[in-house]
Parts: C-alpha cells; sequence; structure tokens
C-alpha cells in the first residue's frame, strides 16, 4: 500500500519494541557507575567507563536477543524427564495473568500426547529455564507455544523411537494412546518413565531440538484448542498462590526507599542517624540512594519518615507540565515536523488536517513493583514480578559486577503488567538493601511510587493530513507520529500515496512499553481521520472503510463486528441521545474491530459506553477462554484510556498519583460486550493480549464525533 | 508503643504485641503470615485488602490493628471449610473469574462479606460490593456473571456457610 513516491521510516515492531526509548529524566534510580565504586570498594573496580557500558546496552544486537531470548540450546533445556513418570516443561516465559501457563501447558500436553494432569510447567526462573526472551510483544502464543511443541514433539518421537527399537518393529505399527506407545498387535505399551530409565535414550536428549519435527496439525488437536482453565485456579481462590509481595525468606527485613520530591531533585545531604537510632533499622546510603530497612514495614516507614525529615533537596531547573506537553513534544521533535510531501497536490483537492493528542497514562497493574532479593555466599537470588526475568538477571550483574550465572532471577506468577514491568529498578533496590542489611529484604513499591517512578506510556503527537480525490477515495495521506512509537504507524488501507512516520522527541517523562505500544495512539488517531474524511466525502464510516480495505483478514473482522451490531440497520435510526460509532486496525498479526453505542448527556457534557460489538482474529485458537479473558481485559483497558486516563504533572510532580484520583475502569464502567471470536484453524496462531485494545478509543472517539459533529481528536474523549 | 491485642482470627483466637496504630493488612501480612489479602493502594480505593471485620467487608489497609482488638475476623485463608471451598470461591473458580488473581481474594471477601450479613441478598446488593473493587485486568464481565449466580442461588447454599 505504500507507492514508490512515499517516505517510510518507520522499522517492524518487533525490531524497536525492545528497543523503544526509555528515558531516564534525570532520576537514575542511584544507579550511576561512581555510586557503585563506593558500593563496592574501588580496588574491586575494573574501569569501564558508563558510557561504554550504556552504548553496548542500546545496540540492536543486544535489543533482539533480550526481547527473542536464545531458547532451549538442547531437548534437557525444555523438558526433564523423572523415571517416577514426571514430566516437566521449562520455558522462559512470566504468567502475569494473560494466560501463558495454561496455553504452553496445553502446547507440552498436545504434542507429548498425555493429559495436562501429567506435565507441571516450570516458567521463568533463570536457574532453571531456557531463555525464551522477553514476555512482550504478543510474542508466547507465536513463538513459544511453537518452541514447547517442537520441544515435546521431539520428546514424543524419542519415545516412540524408543519403543520400536526394544519391540523391534515398525513405527507404522505402534501408537500413542493416553501418553503410553502402544502396540496393539503384542499389546505392549511403554511410556515416558521406561524412557527415562533408559541411559542411552536419555543421553538424546543432549541433542539440539530439530527444527523441522512435526507438530499436530490442528484439526487433529485434542487439548490445543480447548478453553483449558488457569492451572492456578484453586490457589487464585483460596489465596495461597504467592505472588513476588508474598514472598518469605527467613530473617527478611522490609525496605522502603527515599525518594525525590520531584523529578530531577538531587540530595545534598540526609542525617540516617534517626534512622539507625532506632532498634533493628539499616539505613544504607550509597549516593543518591538511600533506603532503610527495617523487620516491619510499619517501623521501615517511620524510620524513612524520621531521616527524609533531615534530607536537603536541590531542585532541577523547571520542567514541562501535562498542560503544555503537546506543544512541548512537537517543538522538541527530532529534526523538526516532517513537511507533507504531498502538499503540492493538495491544492483544488478536498484535504483535511488534523492533530491529535494522546497523553501518558499509567499501566496500574494491582500487584506494584515486588522484590525479595536474598545474598549467600556471594550469590543473589531475587523473586520479582517481571516480564523479563533474564534481562532483570544482566541488569543484577551488571548492577553489582557479578557474571550472570551468580544471579538467579525467580518469577512467580504476579500481579500483571500490561507491558509495564520490562525494567528491573526494584529488584536492584531490593538488593542493594539486602546487601546493605546482610539480610534479604523485601521491597514492594507503593500506589504512588508505582504512578510516580515506574515508566509511563508514552504520550504522542499525531499530525495527519490527507486529500480526497474526485470519487471522494483518499489520494494522499500524511500521518507523522511524534514520540509514542512506530507501532502501527502504517496504514492498513489501500492509500495512493502514503507517507507515515515516527518521529522522536524529548519526553518529559520516563516512558516504555504498553499493551500494544504506540498501536493504542496510532490506531486512535488513523480510525478517528478515517471517519472525518468519510464525512467530508459524505460517506458512511463503514463503507468508507470497506471501499479502502484489500485486506481479507481486517475487512473480515469489521464486516463480523459490523453484521453482529447491526450497523447498516442502527444508522438509519435517529435518536438524539444515542450514538454510534466503529473502527477497526491491526497490529502483530492480528485483526479487530469494534462498534460502539454511546449514550450522550450534552447538557452535562457526559456520555456512557452502552454496548460493544466487538470482532477479533488471532489464527487457530489455543484457548478460546484465556482469549476472551483477554480481549474483553483489552476491552475494558482501551475503556479506561478513552473515558478517564490521564497523568497530570507538574514541574516534575505527579498530581494524580493514586487510585482516587486516577481512576481507572471499574463495574460500572463496563458496557454490553458482544465479543466474536473469530477462529481460522488454516493460519498460524498470533498473539492476543494487545491487539484487542486499540478498537475501542477511537469507536467511541467516531460515535461522539457522529453524534455532536465536533471533531475528537484527544484521548481521553470530552465532549 | 507495643501493645497486646487479641482477635479471633479465622477462628482461631490468635495474640499479637505491636503498634497498634499499625495496619490490619500489614500485620497479617508480616507478621501472621497470612499473604492472601494484598496490598493495592493504601488508601481504600481498589479493596484488594479486603477481610471480614466482624462479618462486615472491610479494607484491612484503612483498618488499624488495634482497632480489630477483641474483635472477629475473617481473611481468604479462613473461609472455605478445610477442603470444601465457600460458594463465593466455587462462583469465582467455577467460572474462571480471575485473571491474574491478584484482586481475587478481595472480591470474594466483599461479596462473601453481603452473603453472611443477608443470605437473602441480590443482584444489586453483591453488584453494590463489587462495584468497591477494582480489576485491572477488566475481569469485570465475568464479575457480572458471579453476580447474576450469587443472586440465583438458592438460598438453603448460602445459609449453612
Amino acid at each position: 500500500m505504500t507507492t514508490a513516491s512515499s517516505v517510510k521510516t518507520a522499522p517492524s515492531s518487533d525490531d524497536l519494541l525492545d528497543a523503544q526509548p526509555l528515558e531516564f529524566m534525570g532520576y537514575d534510580f542511584g544507579l550511576s557507575r561512581r555510586a557503585f565504586v563506593k558500593t563496592l570498594g574501588a580496588g574491586l573496580l575494573i574501569a569501564v567507563s558508563p558510557r561504554a557500558l550504556s552504548q553496548s546496552q542500546e545496540t540492536g544486537q543486544r535489543s533482539r536477543n533480550t526481547f527473542l531470548g536464545t531458547g532451549a540450546q538442547n531437548l534437557a533445556a525444555r523438558i526433564h524427564l523423572g523415571d517416577d513418570g514426571t514430566i516437566t516443561v521449562l520455558a522462559g516465559k512470566v504468567e502475569a495473568g494473560q494466560g501463558a501457563r495454561a496455553e504452553l501447558l496445553q502446547a507440552a500436553a498436545e504434542e507429548l500426547g498425555v493429559p495436562v494432569s501429567r506435565v507441571q510447567m516450570i516458567l521463568a526462573d533463570t536457574g532453571m529455564v531456557p531463555d525464551d526472551g522477553m514476555t512482550a510483544g504478543s510474542g508466547t502464543t507465536p513463538r513459544t507455544v511453537p518452541a514447547v511443541r517442537r520441544g515435546a514433539a521431539a520428546a514424543r518421537n524419542l519415545l516412540i523411537a524408543f519403543a520400536c527399537g526394544q519391540w523391534k518393529v515398525e513405527q507404522t505399527a505402534v501408537e500413542m494412546r493416553d501418553g503410553r506407545v502402544v502396540h496393539p498387535a503384542s499389546r505392549r505399551s511403554c511410556g515416558y518413565a521406561d524412557l527415562a530409565r533408559n541411559a542411552a535414550s536419555l543421553k538424546l536428549f543432549d541433542q539440539a531440538i530439530p527444527s523441522d519435527v512435526t507438530l499436530t496439525p490442528v484439526n487433529e488437536w485434542k487439548v490445543m484448542g480447548t478453553p483449558l482453565p488457569r492451572p492456578t485456579g484453586r490457589a487464585i481462590v483460596t489465596g495461597t498462590n504467592a505472588y513476588p509481595s508474598d514472598i518469605a525468606r527467613p530473617g527478611m527485613l522490609y525496605g522502603k526507599i527515599l525518594r525525590p520530591p520531584a523529578y530531577n531533585a538531587k540530595l545534598l545531604s540526609i542525617d540516617l542517624t534517626p534512622a539507625r537510632a532506632m532498634a533493628d533499622v539499616v539505613a544504607v546510603q550509597d549516593n543518591q540512594f538511600v533506603g532503610v530497612a527495617a523487620p516491619s514495614s510499619f517501623r521501615a516507614e517511620r524510620a524513612l519518615d524520621a531521616i527524609s525529615a533531615t534530607a536537603k533537596w536541590e531542585m532541577g531547573p523547571p520542567q514541562p507540565s501535562s498542560a503544555q506537553l503537546f506543544d512541548y513534544l512537537k517543538q522538541n521533535a527530532e529534526g523538526g515536523l516532517p513537511q507533507n510531501p504531498f502538499a503540492n497536490e493538495l491544492a483544488g483537492a478536498k484535504s483535511l488536517r488534523r492533530t491529535y493528542r494522546v497523553p501518558y497514562i499509567q499501566h496500574a497493574p494491582l500487584e506494584p513493583r515486588a522484590a525479595v532479593a536474598e545474598w549467600k555466599d556471594g550469590r543473589l537470588t531475587v523473586w520479582t514480578g517481571s516480564q523479563n526475568p533474564f534481562g532483570i538477571r544482566s541488569e543484577l550483574a551488571r548492577a553489582f559486577r557479578m557474571s550472570e550465572d551468580q544471579v538467579r532471577v525467580i518469577i512467580p506468577d504476579f500481579g500483571a503488567a500490561f507491558g509495564g514491568k520490562h525494567t528491573g529498578e526494584y529488584a536492584v533496590e531490593a538488593a542493594r538493601l539486602a546487601r546493605g542489611a546482610g539480610r534479604p529484604v523485601w521491597l514492594r513499591w507503593t500506589r504512588e511510587e508505582e504512578f510516580t517512578w515506574a515508566y509511563f506510556r508514552p504520550a504522542g503527537v499525531i499530525e495527519a493530513e490527507a486529500s480526497l480525490d474526485a470519487h471522494g477515495r483518499i489520494a494522499t495521506w500524511h500521518f507523522i507520529n511524534i514520540n509514542s512509537g512506530p507501532n502501527a504507524v502504517d496504514t492498513p488501507y489501500s492509500i495512493g500515496k502514503t507517507d507515515c512516520r515516527f518521529v522522536r522527541s524529548t519526553p518529559p517523562l520516563r516512558h516504555g512499553s504498553y499493551r500494544g505500544l504506540a498501536a493504542t495512539a496510532n490506531n486512535f488517531a488513523r480510525e478517528a481521520f478515517m471517519d472525518e474524511l468519510a464525512a467530508a466525502a459524505g460517506a458512511d464510516p463503514l463503507a468508507f472503510r470497506r471501499s479502502h480495505l484489500q485486506n481479507p483478514r481486517l475487512r473480515a473482522v469489521l464486516d463480523t463486528a459490523a453484521s453482529q451490531f447491526q450497523w447498516e440497520e442502527r444508522v438509519r435510526k435517529t435518536d438524539a441521545n444515542t450514538a454510534i460509532g466503529l473502527a477497526c486496525g491491526t497490529e502483530k498479526g492480528s485483526y479487530v474491530a469494534a462498534c460502539v453505542e454511546v449514550e450522550l448527556d450534552r447538557e452535562q457534557h457526559a456520555f456512557k459506553v452502552r454496548r460493544v460489538s466487538e470482532a477479533f482474529e488471532c489464527g487457530a485458537i489455543v484457548n478460546p477462554a484465556n482469549l476472551l479473558a483477554q480481549v474483553q481485559g483489552a476491552i475494558i483497558m482501551g475503556l479506561g484510556a478513552a473515558l478517564r486516563e490521564e497523568v497530570q504533572f507538574e514541574n516534575g510532580k505527579i498530581l494524580n498519583a493514586s487510585f482516587g484520583e486516577y481512576r481507572v475502569p471499574r463495574l460500572e464502567d463496563v458496557p454490553e460486550l458482544d465479543i466474536d471470536l473469530v477462529n481460522r484453524p488454516d493460519l498460524p496462531s498470533a498473539g492476543a493480549g494487545e491487539t484487542p485494545i486499540i478498537a475501542i478509543a477511537p469507536a467511541i472517539a467516531n460515535a461522539v464525533f457522529r453524534a455532536t459533529g465536533a471533531s475528537v481528536q484527544g484521548l481521553p474523549v470530552r465532549i | 508503643m507495643d501493645r497486646k491485642i487479641s482477635l479471633k482470627l479465622n477462628g482461631r483466637l490468635r495474640t499479637v504485641t505491636t503498634d497498634p496504630d499499625r495496619p490490619l493488612l500489614e500485620v497479617l501480612r508480616e507478621d501472621l503470615h497470612l499473604t492472601g489479602t494484598k496490598y493495592g493502594c493504601g488508601e481504600g480505593e481498589c479493596r484488594a485488602c479486603t477481610v471480614l471485620v466482624n462479618g462486615e467487608s472491610t479494607p484491612s489497609c484503612l483498618t488499624s490493628i488495634g482497632n480489630v482488638d477483641k474483635q472477629t475476623v475473617l481473611t481468604i485463608e479462613g473461609l472455605a471449610n478445610g477442603d470444601r471451598l465457600h460458594p463465593v470461591q466455587e462462583a469465582f473458580l467455577a467460572e474462571g473469574a480471575f485473571q491474574c488473581g491478584y484482586c481475587t481474594s478481595g472480591m470474594i471477601m466483599g461479596v462473601a462479606g453481603v452473603m453472611k450479613q443477608n443470605p437473602a441478598a441480590g443482584e444489586a446488593e453483591y453488584r453494590a460490593e463489587l462495584e468497591k473493587h477494582i480489576c485491572r485486568c477488566g475481569g469485570y464481565p465475568k464479575y457480572a456473571t458471579i453476580v447474576r449466580r450469587l443472586a440465583g442461588m438458592p438460598r438453603a447454599e448460602k445459609a449453612h456457610v
């Protein structure tokens, strides 16, 4: 859809996911090199300039490895067989509520030919599992599920080969039945425990997993494709599922970190004596890093309050505030704002120009960042909630100048992330306190810390300009995302000439990944702009999209959602207080469309979303129950961004750092949902944790635009 | 100043000697090792920390341990009857009504509180309780199903819990 005349600079999304800039604005979490000289003693230090270190961390190669991981080096790294019949499958992915544990279990059981109850799944313990990369970018389903399937299929093939070798029969004469190889003719059978007892066969587990091992075709799936419930369900409803913040170690202390009063504030001096005077309290300072640890959180808090009262700060220079955010981002666009290369074609044509604004929002997972760190014999173990177990291990190894094999990171199933838990500041903080205290230390950020010191979903400005030809079709399309990212910046519509780009800016807040990343911003802007262009062309939004859509998968979800919602019947009805809108989009190999019904209260400048019909397609469905939960959750999270979510800040301070002031969706906000999960067993499975979020906000914006005629160019949507 | 505080916790008499100003949530988790009750915000907004104090849904982050001296406290760990789950736990499990599950203990306790207070409670009462709780994963459509399921449950099944 991009012509030769178009200018394209946006790289593909996967490569950029991890390379997405994480700007550390003034606050370095005490991690400067100089600080570590003090911690470890200059004599132990190998001179490496901070510049060289950070450069090596930022190379594309490194990002790619961190993101994708190395995978299992051999079959033994993926599957352990016990001679008592136990089967343990290992994977480097994490479970944060998105359902990876169930799907990976299904993948293993399917190919091993055993019931799921036979398989023990170990996730994200760097001391045990292969590096499957980050749990991000909807990567578990398209990459780790197949990796686990290949390992399991290879193990099953070894079992079959072993049994046939023992029995001296052809492989065509045996079959898999209930987790055993059966030779019906002689009524013999052989299971994984038999294989595990054979030393020569086990030796074969040292070999690499063949990449061309045959996997079970979708039409023969018995375990995959079924709605397997969460394996930890009972532990969750009885309160016994141990989250990172529930981990306790013998002799453990509870930690608290001193936070600056604003971004860029510098600690000039502090007196630790009041904390050290308290019984059993340890206070640790290392340049800008100050923390305390005590036998209870309460006492740690008191100790922190006592020393915090003595702290002297130098405030940084004035910083931009949310009120000037969008002007600031535009003014700081790298290389200036790109001109529309099709500007000379606009004369005489019907054209439209809009500026869309998407604010910072916070992931706000219900379990705040938490870590327990324990040092023993020069080795460090950290239990923490993170999407990046091996990356956190590297971060810890770098911070404490250890080799990676001296650090073990264990990620218990944790309380959600949404792209917000890629970095390991809190793991490093807990480890620094534990080192200072000489005892294991538990650290859990408060909700205020979470809202202030965790990175944000990037804010962005999107400049869009397009022209229509005489037939009301889009002739030229110029679409520039400033600051928030390149994901889904390209249009999926068939347009003559396009120029879609991402331009970096200087973000005033520290930003990073998010559910769907910049696809949330880019799809909002594009789909809102499409409705304005449809209006300019005098066309119905559905018909206008159809006339520009060739992609059959995107067309299919759009048609499914529209027909479910009865779009064509509803556009003919007029009701002053009811509005309808639709939007669609694609990202990371999956496709979504949503239609919404919104009830307006014009006098109060308020609206309520009454109904959402969403169709979503991600290839062959691995677990329909989990997929439904992901789609529901993404719609509701997208609703939050459309209705209210917006981080407000002023001169280095967050003004709404609490659930009281930053309202996330609640039960009362939830509309009627009609969700159509379009199954395509003929297509490879794509991930589903992100893309279902991207259609909801623009559909709401389009409903409001349709009803009021007033252009909606910002989130949250206001009327 | 530490004080001796006694409470009936999950059916057993427990005594702790601690600062009475400490949040009940913290004492449950750090001193009594009952970590099923979660911290989510510390301001009573998310209700992940919900426990029952004298049968009533209460945010344990805003309740001091001193305030529950001589009172009865029930946490998620004490809700099931041995291996037999409470009907509210059964409902959440049967519906798969959780994603990360971090808010689940609080929700179950809040809803169980409604059931204990009023076995005749209907959809409106259950809904009112769940509207106080935050589930950031957005599992709400399933909670709406839970509300209908519990409201429609025969009273006898709820009375003897």
